[in-house]
């Protein structure tokens, strides 16, 4: 028989194994669901895989595994650390769009102007925007005691039908002959979130998201708020004890994600993306939830999950074009990777004995 | 603008049928949730339900195997969150995300070729004369038969948890899995009988959106549902009838704001279609204050140490 002894530590090493371990197993079932989907799972694996990195168009490709892994990042580097404290911010796909309204808006509202102080005032205003729409689960779960995953989640559909009131309404292109979007941030130079090295990719997100990584690890290694919300995820009665204000711990976790989410989706749209349509928001605040996990909650593991996770964005497309291999696909080979990230966790936290209990009490 | 276009009669009629999606899910959710376990999936389960449901309606021409398949279908996606939170043992909140987003990718994989078909539409009970009393007949005798199983299983549900034995090993698990287990109890075995039973319900639910609601499939399409019912649980109190109410409640919302949009209310069609996540939010701010009656062991995982 089979049975789980709880370790008194979790384990260092199937930490760092078992995400290795969930990306070798969903390959190999992905390769599985491809192989029922009519297509060579080998080819499909290596097309996902190997194709954006070292194929005929890596040049291509590369920068834009920098592109698409900056928002996954700064947006998990956020949820991460909420998620250690128990804090729950299932929201970050409406944060991502309030951020990119409100840096748009404010880009727009200077249209045509051309001054060095617009860009900044855009990044503020899309921290500003994804933080305000963060904090509104984060009052309501300390003042009357709503759950935030709900609340944060709602708010996800209502910020979709702002986006489609703004990109019809407000936001829409006076010049644009009627088709709902607004003005393509690209052609208008103080609001343009541009390479900075020409044709890399590194835009001022992935800058940002690099920024907010060593934040993250500073925080959590050395001070003492990465240290209460650390207690507070482990041993929340402990916390308490310990003079932790739970209050202040909802209002800075949340935030810092809202705040974040908001400045991936402001340097997506200011720079990736050029313009705000209705269907502008690809996800990327739902897939960060797969990259905080299999980061493992850890600034640098985050860094390196949201590279992998933006290689099968990347590979996807690819496979798409190449292979005809259905975009939900890679929808569904994402969700895998949680799926084994979860159950091989029990590796982590338990250990596995096989045989009889030996002493029956 | 015509408010007059909006006959109260037809609109209770369509409140019910509004309504009949999160009444199962909702439903289903509840007896997981008095098991003591957390699953954020419905909303996966309902569109991998939808998905199901509709497949097999097109493919037989019949929507009643539709229904029991789409229950079939959210039963086995549910399968999944009770290993990864009954035997893997893992966070209850994250495997349910995990359910949610591999449901929804799941279904627009199966889906993708049943864009734009019509699905056989689904008779309604046919009542004889009762249909034909004014106002009444058109409320209450004039539904498909899921209003009915919808309704049906409430009542199930009410009179299994308060009067029988089943219901209230299932009360304790809920409550203490510590003591349940004490008492012999198979608790791991319990919890994922209620998350199958949760994940037909959420299954079914979802079904009823794509073959009866819309009807038709398209990829998401559940757009938030399942989160609503999921918040329409801690509305209720993890009561059947207030489930009931609230459902209804919902449904109002939904329904009237469909119909405001088709009166031509001088507010945008964006901001009506805001307002079922708002009325949840508003909802759950009013009745959060109490969490007494919440299971006490919700969302705790269960480990027998030996």
């Amino acid at each position: 028989m089979i049975r789980f002894e709880k370790r008194p530590q979790p384990s260092q090493m199937f930490s760092i194994a078992t995400p290795l371990l969930a990306v070798v197993t969903t390959m190999f079932f992905g390769g599985l669901l491809f192989a029922v989907l009519g297509k060579d799972p080998v080819q499909s694996i290596v097309t996902i895989f190997w194709e954006p990195l070292f194929g005929e168009f890596a040049f291509y490709y590369r920068p834009q595994l920098l592109i698409k892994g900056a928002p996954l990042v700064l947006i998990a580097i956020g949820l991460a650390l909420g998620f250690k404290a128990g804090i729950w911010n299932i929201g970050a796909e409406g944060q991502y769009i309030m951020g990119a309204i409100f840096g748009a808006g404010v880009g727009l509202a200077f249209y045509p102007t051309e001054s060095v102080f617009i860009f900044p005032l855009m990044i503020l205003a899309g921290a500003f925007g994804g933080w305000l729409w963060a904090t509104i689960p984060a009052v309501l779960k300390i003042k009357f005691g709503t759950n935030e995953i709900l609340v944060s989640l709602m708010l996800v559909y209502v910020a979709e039908q702002f986006l489609a009131s703004m990109s019809l309404g407000l936001l829409k292109n006076p010049e644009g002959f009627g088709f709902p979007g607004s003005r393509n941030l690209q052609q208008y130079d103080s609001a343009h979130n541009a390479d900075i090295i020409a044709g890399s990719g590194m835009h001022w997100g992935v800058v940002a998201a690099l920024i907010a990584v060593i934040f993250a690890y500073v925080l959590l290694a050395r001070h003492s708020l990465g240290f209460a919300i650390r207690v507070t995820g482990e041993a929340p009665r402990a916390a308490r004890f310990g003079g932790v204000n739970p209050s202040r711990l909802i209002l800075f976790c949340l935030g810092v994600s809202g705040m974040l989410a908001g400045l991936a989706g402001m340097f997506e749209v200011a720079g990736p993306a050029g313009q705000i349509t209705i269907d502008f928001n690809v996800g990327y605040g739902f897939t960060a939830i797969i990259v905080a996990f299999l980061g493992r909650l850890h600034p640098i593991g985050i860094m390196l999950a949201g590279l992998l996770m933006a290689l099968t964005y990347i590979g996807g497309d690819i496979a798409q074009s190449q292979l005809q291999l259905p975009a939900a696909a890679i929808q569904v080979f994402q969700g895998m990777l949680l799926f084994f990230l979860l159950a091989f966790d029990l590796l982590t936290n338990y250990r596995v004995r096989i045989g009889s209990n030996e002493v029956a009490t | 603008m015509d408010l007059s276009a909006i006959n109260p009669v037809i609109l209770i009629a369509a409140l019910i049928s509004a309504a009949t999606p999160i009444l199962l899910a909702a439903t289903g959710e509840l007896v997981v949730e008095r098991a003591g376990v957390l699953n954020l999936g419905v909303e996966g389960m309902m569109i991998t339900g939808a998905v199901c449901g509709f497949i097999i309606s097109v493919n037989t021409g019949s929507p009643a195997i539709g229904f029991v398949m789409a229950a079939v279908g959210g039963a086995t996606l549910s399968l999944l969150f009770a290993f990864l939170t009954q035997v893997a043992l893992a966070n209850q909140v994250a495997s349910g995300l995990a359910l949610t987003l591999f449901g929804l990718g799941i279904s627009s994989l199966m889906g993708q070729n049943y864009v734009g078909i019509k699905p056989p539409r689904m008779p309604d009970v046919n009542f004889g004369p009762l249909s034909d009393i004014p106002v009444l007949g058109a409320i209450l005798f004039s539904h498909d038969p899921i209003v009915y199983v919808g309704l049906l299983i409430v009542a199930g549900v009410w009179t299994t948890l308060k009067f029988t034995r089943a219901g209230l090993i299932l009360r304790a698990v809920g409550e203490n899995h510590d003591a349940a287990h004490a008492l012999g109890y198979k608790v791991k075995r319990i919890r994922t009988l209620a998350i199958m039973f949760g994940g037909a319900c959420a299954g079914m639910g979802g079904a009823y959106i794509s073959l009866i609601r819309v009807p038709q499939w398209t990829e998401g399409m559940t757009a938030g549902v399942g989160w609503i019912a999921l918040a329409l649980v801690v509305f209720a109190s993890w009561k059947p009838w207030r489930v009931l109410l609230g459902a209804y409640l919902f449904g109002g919302i939904t329904q009237l704001q469909l119909n405001l949009q088709g009166a031509g209310v001088a507010i945008p069609v964006e901001y009506l279609a805001m307002s079922p996540y708002i009325v949840t939010i508003v909802v759950l701010v009013i009745l959060s204050a109490d969490k007494s009656r919440a299971p006490g062991s919700l969302g705790r995982i269960f480990h027998a140490s030996q």
